[in-house]
């Protein structure tokens, strides 16, 4: 069994912390894992794509069209790293922007997202979109996004929920279970079982 | 016992080297190496070694030596350019030989996603005349790590075990025993003809350095880092580091019956190249970086069958600079074959409108504000010389008009003034890189009588590599007390007469400040001191937030601040979630619309 999956986002956005849970998941399983990180200079609010390989036994870096599924943290980032998504791909996508200093200080525009969406969707099938920061900020806490993607993505992999469920707990600090939970279940509900 | 866990590639290399018995570890920060260092100081408690974070990497390959040469088995940490730094102790080691093991740790950057250049660690080795090991994967980077202590002993000599970014800062189950190797070895013993390289001496060392040279190649040619996988095809491909993995993916997924041939050892394993290369008629090699197998494969085909075609970055099967991927083998093959290679491209027309995202400084940033106070004063005219750091992302601030390498802002700036120029030039740099390089350029200044502004931008930590601390702290990296030098002490002690020290989060002390700065002549020295926004909310949590509030008039001045909590609504200014509470902003603000929350 094999699934890729490329998370992207920006600097900041804790897209580390959603691969390292499935990576530990993934390991609990006993299923071999390779995964890639940004990191350095492009954590101070760059481009940030993580690359996590669940069932390979090859090199950490998936090959273009290839990925069975794209967490995109934010909009423009999941365009942005589209050529990695397999046409049979799922997509799933936060819809709430991040903008670039560029388009302040540099005269760049910032494309309007349901455009940005309608394209992405004239390429690839199956896309989901939610408004992440808005559920995570329901949950409890604007620091939860990268949760109410886990939450949605449970739901394509080939991993069991319970053991995600379990590694966020281990995973994030103690007095925040609770809000993390929440979100990860807000998520969950996106998609309907 | 063995366990599985999941783990950077760094933290594996961490585990390798305790298991090798590392006793004495030296490093100093740089990306995507930094993570060996930190796993290290965990597991320093546990496993009771020694850790340290030295002010840069010549002094830390030198307490290296002086450690090996002590008898302890000694791991040295840096980045690739860090050894441009260590070079000059480097290139002589291999010639006195070492005592206990010694395993330089490099860490080479492909694409330079976080460096100022994409060297390549390998020609090193080659030119200092030592082994060095190229792993494919985090799992096998960490057998290295622990092998390479064994190595260095057997043949008394450094060995480098050389990573990339996708090594490093690759994660996978990697499995680890809890198992350390001994050490038996004596305490430093007296021994000028090999420890004391004068000429007389150094002609008898590098003799010696040379005839070592065969019997660790034949150590190399026989060990399980090279595989030669030979199929009836007469098409071979000869991968080194995580492009082995690349290739091989490559490979089976177009279902090709092509040789194989991996190393992981240099100098390569010669007869397995040559039987390779006895064996087909087209070879392509893929390696990041500089072209070292296909060079050496060139060569052991004159010999070996002259008609084979190597097939490279010569050739432009693969590309000459940045990293690889499964589709470059991919595209290389193709070509080889004669068969199409469609290049995926989607989305290309949306992607064109996507606004440029580069790396900032964060929310509440001391350096964003010093650079503010600075550029106001000093204005646009004035030549901005600066150095490796956070701060170098001031570049979007038009105050950051040069950066080469470590230390070269002093430096620079005193060059641009001899040249003959009447601007003012003022450079900045970081804390942790003024005690790495800063200093001698600094005593250069004054001793040479330039005529510029130093900025030493004091945010009480190496941040740009994740906030190890530095000689400034007063915090070893072990989590000891110690000594907390004082810059305005050195910068005194480097003949600097006019030293002012501020706070970045007063603009008006600042301002006022450079101001005075200005109107002077000769070194003067500023000293930016505030703590790293992301560092102090690690310490001391989250402070209050702001806000922008009915008076905005839309005036855009806190926008060209430029911090990336403040956005533009169309109409007016707003302050968003990321705001760490600096205030900057709000001294900045002409109608005292920014306020604090709540
Ligand atoms: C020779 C060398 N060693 C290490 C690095 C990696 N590196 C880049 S910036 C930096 C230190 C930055 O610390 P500081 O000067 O305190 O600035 P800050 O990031 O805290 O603003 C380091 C270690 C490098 N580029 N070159
Ligand atoms: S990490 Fe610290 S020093 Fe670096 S940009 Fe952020 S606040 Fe500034
Ligand atoms: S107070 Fe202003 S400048 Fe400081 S972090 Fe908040 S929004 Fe940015």
């Amino acid at each position: 069994m094999k699934f890729d999956l490329i998370i992207v986002g920006v600097g900041g956005q804790g897209t580390i912390l959603a691969s390292n849970v499935i990576g530990i998941s993934a390991v609990k399983e006993g299923i071999p894992i390779k995964a890639a990180e940004t990191h350095g200079m492009a954590q101070r609010g760059g481009s940030v794509e993580n690359h996590v390989r669940i069932g390979c036994k090859y090199g950490p870096l998936i090959p273009k069209g290839s990925a069975d599924a794209l967490l995109g943290f934010e909009p423009a980032e999941a365009v942005k790293h589209s050529h990695f998504l397999s046409r049979d791909g799922v997509a799933i996508i936060n819809t709430e922007k991040i903008i670039p200093l560029s388009t302040t200080s540099k005269g760049f525009k910032y494309p309007d997202i349901d455009y940005l969406i309608s394209e992405f969707k004239r390429v690839f099938k199956n896309v989901i979109t939610l408004n992440a920061a808005g559920l995570a900020r329901e949950a409890g806490s604007i620091m939860t996004v990268n949760t109410v993607m886990l939450g949605v993505l449970t739901r394509y992999l080939p991993i069991k929920e319970r053991i995600i469920v379990e590694t966020i707990t281990e995973l994030v600090p103690k007095k925040l279970v609770e809000v993390n939970l929440r979100a990860f279940e807000a998520g969950r509900n996106v998609v309907a079982a | 016992m063995l366990e599985r866990k999941y783990m950077l590639g760094n933290e594996a290399v961490a585990y390798g080297l305790v298991e090798g018995g590392v006793e004495k570890a030296y490093g100093y920060p740089g990306t995507p190496s930094s993570e060996i260092m930190e796993k290290l100081i965990k597991l320093s408690k546990q496993y009771k070694f020694y850790v340290e974070w030295s002010v840069n990497e010549k002094v830390a390959l030198e307490n290296g030596i002086g450690s090996s040469w002590g008898g302890k088995k000694v791991a040295v940490v840096m980045k690739h350019v860090g050894l441009n730094v260590a070079a000059d102790p480097f290139m002589t080691l291999s010639y006195t030989g070492i005592k206990g093991g010694f395993v330089l740790v490099v860490a080479d950057d492909p694409y330079s996603h976080s460096s100022q250049n994409e060297q390549d660690s390998r020609r090193y080795a080659s030119f200092a005349r030592i082994p060095c090991l190229d792993p494919s994967s985090p799992q096998e980077a960490k057998e290295m790590a622990s092998y390479a202590f064994e190595l260095s002993e057997k043949f008394k000599i450094p060995v480098m075990l050389r990573l990339t970014t996708r090594i490093s800062h690759a994660k996978s189950d990697v499995k680890i025993e809890d198992k350390r190797s001994k050490n038996s070895l004596s305490k430093f013993e007296k021994n000028s003809s090999r420890w004391v390289v004068i000429p007389a001496n150094t002609r008898q060392l590098v003799v010696k350095l040379n005839e070592k040279q065969d019997s660790i190649k034949e150590e190399l040619e026989r060990s399980p880092w090279n595989k030669l996988e030979l199929s009836s095809s007469k098409i071979g491909v000869i991968a080194s580091g995580v492009s082995y993995l690349y290739a091989k993916e490559a490979i089976d997924s177009l279902n090709l019956p092509v040789s194989l041939l991996k190393i992981g050892t240099y100098p390569p394993p010669r007869g397995l190249v040559s039987k390779l290369l006895t064996h087909t008629d087209k070879v392509l090699v893929v390696e990041e970086l500089d072209p070292v197998l296909e060079e050496f494969s060139a060569m052991c085909a004159k010999e070996t069958n002259p008609g084979v075609s190597i097939l490279g970055k010569f050739t432009h099967h693969t590309p000459k600079s940045g990293e690889f991927c499964v589709d470059t083998v991919k595209k290389a093959l193709s070509k080889i074959l004669g068969k199409p290679f469609k290049e995926i491209n989607v989305l290309s027309n949306v992607k064109k409108l996507l606004p440029p995202r580069p790396p900032v400084l964060c929310p509440g940033c001391p350096h964003r504000a010093t650079f503010y106070a600075m550029r106001k004063v000093f204005g646009k005219e004035a030549i901005y010389p600066s150095d490796i750091g956070c701060y170098t992302l001031g570049i979007h601030m038009g105050t950051v008009d040069t950066c080469v390498c470590m230390g070269a802002s002093i430096t620079i700036s005193s060059g641009l003034y001899k040249s003959g120029d009447d601007r003012d030039i003022v450079c900045s740099i970081g804390d942790s890189t003024f005690l790495h390089t800063g200093i001698p350029g600094l005593i250069n200044a004054v001793y040479n009588k330039s005529n510029i502004v130093v900025v030493i931008l004091d945010n009480g930590t190496t941040a740009m590599t994740g906030h190890q601390p530095h000689p400034g702290t007063g915090i070893t990296a072990q989590g000891e007390k110690t000594y907390k030098v004082s810059f305005e002490q050195i910068v005194r002690g480097c003949g600097v007469n006019w030293v002012k020290t501020i706070n970045p989060y007063d603009l008006t002390e600042s301002i006022e400040i450079f101001k005075r700065a200005k109107k002077i002549s000769g070194v003067r020295v500023i000293i930016a001191k505030g703590l790293c926004a992301l560092l102090e909310r690690k310490l001391s949590g989250r402070r209050k937030q702001f806000e922008v509030t009915d008076t905005c008039i839309g005036c855009k001045k806190c926008i060209e601040f430029g911090c990336p909590a403040i956005i533009w609504d169309g109409e007016k200014a707003v302050i968003n979630e990321q705001c760490l509470g600096c205030g900057v902003c709000a001294q900045i603000c002409p109608t005292n619309s920014i306020k604090i929350k709540g």
